[in-house]
């Protein structure tokens, strides 16, 4: 084992990668290894862990209590939502978004895959692909999770079998793909053993490729930026109204999307006037160039009116503004969505009044089949929803770009997160699976 | 990690924000998201390293404006001098405005009683929840990681409180992307915590990055201190040492800052910030594990504690 330096544990890059699966899976199992080979459950919460296990009357330690930090959970032993892990190696942080894998935790998973740059879905080597895998596979096809790892676990109890695995590699890679998932990466694993997890597998020498934690340390953590669509929601107005800057007027904001640059010609939506960027202040340091997902102060060459819920984007490449919003929705609340129903929109850093027109169908994600005009839409639900907006809004489709493709509906009488919304087509490369109930007309 | 370390780089493309670049970027977004759509936000200051934290990048945020949020300290009257000693210098060099909600108050005006054991970090909630109330303070930053509690690790950035300031971990709103939620009935309030995603380490690599200065309890010092539930308490007024309970000079320092009672210092010879950044990467111990009394009254402690309005 190697000693970790400063100058090491600096010089590393922040993987966001979420994990669904169930109990039955082996994920508490594996995520456990990778926090502990990885050497980031540390001596106190351990001890805690095997205190409570044997409470329990548990032989050996749970290290699903670990990532179980509620009450509920505990005496349930169930995860009932997202837990948030953080660990690190010499190459790279991460942050795991470890979510329940059951169809009744489907708001979880895509709350966890909402923010991920990786997915890890787990299958059960001597079961294959299963309903759950299928349905694992599609929430990350629908949020557009840039990478799946299919991790295919338990192959001790297969024998550690290559058949075995490539068979259940290339079932699953063929459906990823056809769903618009750009790169499956399988490993076969053991997670109780260790095979594979953190350490290269003695046995399946069949193997070539990287072990799980050497991919999540490798995988590239952002995308070709040059064919992004560069946008910049304004969150606040920077006005100091010193004597020391009596006129500064800078439009502090994350860029979502893309690069800017000094000198560049940008567009105000939804006002379209248009204008330069004067200057860029990267929190202090005054920069030529700036791109996602740093947060900037932009400053511009003419005194025109922005406002927080502005968009800013470049003169040759602004979105369409729009009222009529179509979209891929997950219902996260416990109280239903219906045709009709008066809600606020939160789009990057605008919101606005919007109303339910139509919800033209609701998907079955195990799958894929669709159920026409359901009505409505209740916890878990994914379905199409058509909504139009009291003001008109630049929406980019989700396919092009995840901040702001991608929207929030609020109940406005008690505040309630309703619904996650994700703007245009489903999936990348749709292909019915099978439909038993509509012929006419694929809207996905 | 043998074979990681052998893994070459190359993989991540020039855009790729560093670590600590990226969760800067992400609690500037958070600050920012408050200040355009509460009225009335106040930072939780108690000179401890997260509150020094989140202090900085509030000032980065919105740079070269001020920061258009006042402090607030909950003084549970067990402070260490040198903490309050840096709150007031701090408050004076950036011209801000520092409420303070006094547990003494309250326990002087006998509407708390002080417990048996002499721990005042429990009676700090009624404090800090009344001062939200009287001050209408609608957005309440905290400087909570995820990663320093299993129930913390459940806890949203925009943080839905009642009246009372209660949480209710089973009606959490989901966060998806980077959209945050901020409605809130007249009376409740959100606590945001924009440091959710930062671990111990990140914050001491991101204060030796950015030069921050800290209270000096944070670095190797000589101490009067006492053993107590495993860890090194300060002898002082008080409450402590007991009559069994010795007092011996011991070279220590403090990984968190909070009330004297129950926050413990550890055996350490760091004196600068590379040695303290070595010394937690080696440690077989979590930060609150190592020093805070007050999460070890149950398995869930801590939960118990947020239920009822805690930070």
């Amino acid at each position: 084992m190697s000693t970790t330096t400063t100058e090491e544990l600096s010089a590393t890059t922040l993987l966001r990668f979420a994990t669904a699966g169930s109990v039955d899976d082996g994920k508490s199992t594996l995520v456990g290894r990778l926090l502990h080979d990885s050497k980031s459950v540390l001596a106190d919460q351990l001890e805690a862990v095997e205190r409570a296990s044997a409470s329990r009357g548990q032989d050996g330690p749970d290290l699903a209590l670990l990532t179980d930090g509620l009450r509920a959970e505990r005496e349930q032993g169930i995860t009932i939502d997202v837990a948030y892990r953080y660990f690190a190696t010499p190459r790279r942080r991460f942050i795991l978004a470890d979510t329940p894998g059951h169809v009744q935790y489907t708001r979880n998973m895509v709350t966890g895959a909402s923010t991920a740059e990786l997915t890890v879905v787990l299958v059960d080597a001597r079961n294959g692909v299963v309903e759950q895998t299928r349905r694992h596979a599609a929430i990350a096809a629908l949020l557009r999770v840039p990478h799946v790892v299919l991790a295919v676990n338990k192959m001790d109890l297969v024998d550690y079998e290559e058949s075995v695995f490539a068979a259940i590699a290339e079932e699953f890679t063929a459906y990823a793909i056809e769903l618009g998932v750009p790169e499956v990466t399988a490993i076969p694993i053991s997670a109780l053993a260790g095979d594979n997890v953190v350490e290269p597998s003695a046995v399946m020498d069949w193997y070539g490729g990287p072990t799980v934690l050497e991919h999540l340390e490798t995988v590239p953590v952002s995308h070709d930026l040059a064919h992004c669509h560069a946008r910049l929601p304004v969150q606040y107005v920077i006005r100091p109204q010193t004597a020391e800057h009596p006129d500064y007027r800078g439009y502090a904001g994350q860029i979502a999307a893309g690069t800017f640059r000094v000198g560049e010609r940008v567009t105000v939506l939804p006002s379209g006037r248009t204008t330069t960027i004067a200057g860029i202040d990267l929190l202090g340091e005054p920069v030529d160039v700036a791109w996602t997902t740093q947060s900037v102060t932009v400053l511009l060459a003419d005194d025109i009116d922005v406002s927080r819920g502005d968009l800013i984007v470049p003169a040759t490449d602004a979105p369409p503004t729009t009222q009529d919003v179509e979209a891929t929705v997950c219902h996260v609340a416990d109280q239903p969505l219906t045709v009709g129903h008066r809600v606020l929109l939160k789009h990057g850093t605008r919101t606005v009044k919007a109303i339910v027109k139509d919800i033209p169908s609701r998907l079955t994600l195990n799958d894929l089949s669709l159920h026409p005009h359901p009505g409505q839409l209740v916890a878990n639900d994914i379905g199409r929803v058509k909504i139009r907006t009291a003001e008109p809004l630049p929406v980019d489709s989700y396919a092009d770009s995840r901040r702001t493709g991608s929207f929030i509906l609020i109940d406005p009488s008690d505040g309630t997160t309703l619904t996650a919304g994700m703007v245009g087509e489903s999936f990348a490369a749709p292909e019915p699976v099978k439909d038993e109930t509509e012929d006419d007309g694929w809207d996905f | 990690m043998t074979a990681a370390v052998k893994l070459e780089g190359g993989t991540d493309s020039p855009y790729a924000l560093s670590h600590l670049d990226a969760l800067e970027s992400e609690a500037v977004h958070i600050f920012r998201e408050v200040a355009g759509e509460f009225e009335r936000p106040v930072i939780l200051f108690s000179g401890g390293k997260d509150s020094i934290v989140m202090l900085h990048l509030a000032l980065k945020a919105f740079a070269p404006a001020t920061v258009p949020f006042s402090l607030l300290h909950v003084d549970t009257g067990h402070n260490f001098p040198e903490v309050l000693e840096y709150r007031d210098r701090t408050v004076e060099k950036y011209g801000l405005r520092l409420h303070v909600a006094s547990v003494q108050d309250y326990i002087d005006r006998g509407v708390l009683k002080e417990r048996a054991d002499g721990t005042r970090n429990p009676l700090q909630t009624l404090p800090l929840t009344e001062k939200i109330q009287s001050e209408k303070f609608d957005a309440v930053f905290g400087g909570g990681r995820r990663d320093e509690e299993k129930a913390r690790a459940k806890e949203r950035v925009f943080s839905l409180r009642d009246e009372f300031s209660q949480w209710d971990p089973r009606r959490q709103r989901p966060e998806l992307w980077n959209l945050y939620n901020g409605r809130h009935a007249p009376g409740e309030h959100v606590r945001v915590f924009p440091l959710s995603n930062w671990t111990e380490l990140d914050v001491w690599q991101y204060i030796d990055r950015e030069g921050i200065e800290l209270p000096q309890i944070y670095f190797a010092h000589e101490r009067e201190v006492f053993r107590r539930a495993g860890m090194w308490l300060t002898a002082g007024e008080w409450g402590g040492p007991k009559d069994d309970e010795t007092v011996e000079k011991r070279k220590v320092r403090y990984r968190t800052v909070g009330d004297m009672s129950c926050t413990g210092a550890v055996d350490s010879v760091a004196v600068t910030l590379d040695q303290v950044i070595a010394e937690i990467a080696a440690s077989r111990l979590t930060e609150r594990g190592a020093t805070r009394a007050d999460d070890k009254l149950s398995e869930a402690a801590m939960e118990d504690r947020k239920r009822e309005g805690y930070f």
